[in-house]
């Protein structure tokens, strides 16, 4: 699903430089990334996503190569393919809970809103555990719930990948096994893959691969 | 673009407080001055037409202006008055027809209008209900008077005291309603017309009393004698003239020497006008001959520098908001740098962005139209009334 050779990439201003030879998560595949904070985990996911854009090296995503696709081709391909679940949640606080978790398809073209996906949205939270709080807006919701509300809008695309940085970071330990289930069902359910940042080193043993970020290097574990 | 609209109608309702605000100042920046032109427009309008409608007006020297408020809108600065007989001086020239105006009392605060019934015809007034005057002590409303005080034929006022502590001064007269004139649209709407006489008997230059000649009650009489009967403070004054008390009103002195505060003559054709305005020009005249179109047509002009300065400062106003408004606007996209860069990495494009803000834009802009249109309308249909308070009562 991901191949990433020669990655070479480098911030504009400071001296933090991500190097990685060569790097690859089949389909399917429940990949942990695990390291100390600086280490380019963050940074990883980002230019998996598009966000960011390699110096020298190529990331192939489903076969597609990232860096080459044009700009708007690479958006489209983002929303579609990627459910990225961010670090801080990155709610945006004037809309209640459903409009949040609707938002990628009110601001692409790529994906249409119709009555069926605010069902699923709908049936999404519901699952999530957050089913009742619809109406409500992020600036109401717990560190635990506004995650969810995270986790719901990445999934609700249906997207192949899932990419997910620190996604069970703010929630107990019951709920952080719930969400990781219900993250793992899903790409089960999707033939979907997913890469996850993560400092819960308890969760470690429900992925198939863990990757150690520590020196920029990466380690492939059982 | 709906989906934009959406959002962005979420982001306004979300930070009602800051939008409301930005709403505001927008409507102001852009009402204020459309509805300062409604009001000069209608002021102008206004003030013209009926200054236009009353070719000269005679009262005593002093300010033109304060006259001709007086006489054509019932200002409540009376100018100095002027005898009756300036009236009849008129009528005994020939040169035009002269209509006295009394102009000088109230009656619960609107303006109580004493003259005669050639000023109605002059005036083009038509009885919307009752009769026109017959009698002393009978009052004809103007259309807003009657409505806004809930009277018609049959009902009564009372003139106000000018003042409450003059035990001296001016009692008041209940006035019997007689009729109600059609709405005209002009000061005349808002006055209480009555008898010139009936001004004179509010005055108490003219009053009604018990028969002196047949008091009985010794405490009443202060003097007898075969010519003439002196009554004592007890003796009572009516306050109301009915028909069995009218017969008692009487007038002492010269009625020619009793005051007016002005008189509108309606000369027969331009040559008599011509005339009658020379014969005021003489040194030493007392009083004075003013066309009301000029002193109305040096007022607007007056208004009108004021306006341009006004429109000077609302410029500078104007343009200090819209900086401050650019700045703040700024200021708030930096602040939401965080949200835009969620959009971007969530798969929005720039332009997606760029929408959002226009959305944004659009809809306060939408909104301030809609405030400024519902402002615009209303003034325009309270320009009469505003104009009134503002620039004539």
């Amino acid at each position: 699903m991901i191949t990433i050779q020669q990655l070479q990439f480098r911030y504009p201003a400071g001296n933090f430089q991500l190097v990685m030879d060569r790097f690859t998560v089949a389909r399917s595949e429940k990949v942990a990334v695990i390291g100390p904070s600086g280490s380019g985990k963050t940074t990883l996911l980002n230019l998996v996503s598009g966000i960011l854009l390699p110096g020298a090296g190529s990331i192939a995503v489903g076969g597609e190569s990232i860096s080459r696709l044009s700009e708007a081709r690479r958006r489209d391909f983002r929303i579609t393919t990627i459910g990225f679940v961010f670090q801080d949640f990155e709610l945006f606080d004037y809309l209640n809970v459903l409009d949040n978790i609707l938002h990628p398809y009110r601001i692409t073209g790529a994906l249409k809103l119709d009555r069926n996906v605010k069902a699923r949205a709908a049936a999404l939270a519901h699952e999530m555990g957050i089913g009742g709080m619809l109406k409500r807006h992020p600036d109401n919701l717990s560190q635990g719930e506004k995650q969810r509300v995270a986790i719901c809008r990445a999934l609700l695309p249906r997207p192949k990948l899932i990419l997910a940085d620190e996604a069970t970071g703010n929630l107990d330990p019951d709920s952080k096994i719930r969400i990781l289930n219900l993250l793992f069902r899903v790409v089960d359910e999707h033939d979907a893959t997913l890469l996850a940042v993560t400092h819960d080193h308890e969760l470690l043993i429900h992925f198939d691969r863990v990757v150690d970020f520590r020196h920029f290097r990466v380690r492939e574990a059982a | 673009m709906i989906d934009s609209l959406y959002i962005a109608w979420r982001y306004i309702c979300y930070n009602r407080f800051k939008s409301a605000t930005l709403l505001i100042c927008v409507t102001l920046i852009v009402s204020l001055p459309i509805a300062l032109n409604v009001l000069l427009y209608e002021s102008e309008t206004q003030l013209m037409s009926r200054a236009a409608g009353t070719p000269l007006v005679i009262g005593q020297r002093g300010s033109a202006l304060d006259l001709v408020m007086n006489t054509l809108y019932f200002d409540n600065e009376a100018p100095e008055p002027i005898p009756m007989a300036a009236c009849e001086e008129i009528r005994d020239s020939d040169l035009a027809l002269p209509i006295p105006v009394y102009a000088r009392f109230q009656a619960r605060d609107n303006p109580i209008v004493g003259t005669t019934l050639d000023y109605f015809e002059f005036r083009g007034l038509t009885l919307g209900q009752g009769r026109m005057l017959t009698m002393l002590g009978e009052c004809v409303l103007g259309a807003s008077v009657a409505e806004r005080l809930g009277l018609g034929p049959g009902d009564s006022l009372v003139s106000s005291p000018e003042s409450l502590f003059d035990l001296a001064g001016i009692y008041p007269l209940k006035m019997r309603v007689v009729g109600v004139f059609q709405k005209s649209h002009t000061a005349d709407d808002l006055a209480v017309f009555v008898d010139i006489k009936t001004a004179w008997v509010i005055q108490g230059l003219g009053h009604g009393h018990q028969d002196v000649t047949r008091l009985q009650d010794p405490s009443l009489v202060l003097k007898r004698s075969d010519s003439s009967v002196a009554a004592t403070a007890k003796l009572y004054h009516y306050t109301e003239i009915t028909e069995e008390t009218v017969g008692s009103f009487h007038f002492h002195g010269d009625l020619a020497d009793y005051p007016i505060t002005a008189v509108i003559a309606v000369p027969c054709d331009a040559k008599s006008g011509t005339i009658l305005r020379g014969r005021y020009t003489e040194a030493g005249e007392k009083l004075q001959i003013v066309v009301p179109e000029e002193v109305i047509d040096g007022l607007l002009q007056q208004i009108f520098r004021i306006k341009s300065v006004l429109d000077a400062v609302i410029g500078v106003v104007a343009t200090a908001t819209v900086l401050a408004l650019i700045l703040v606007f700024v200021l708030s996209l930096r602040i939401r740098q965080r949200e835009f860069y969620t959009t971007f990495k969530i798969g929005g494009s720039r332009l997606t962005i760029a929408r959002l803000i226009a959305a944004e834009m659009l809809l306060i802009a939408t909104g301030s139209s809609i405030l400024c249109v519902m402002a615009s309308i209303a003034t325009a249909l309270h320009a009469d009334y505003l104009v009134r308070m503002l620039f004539i009562r």
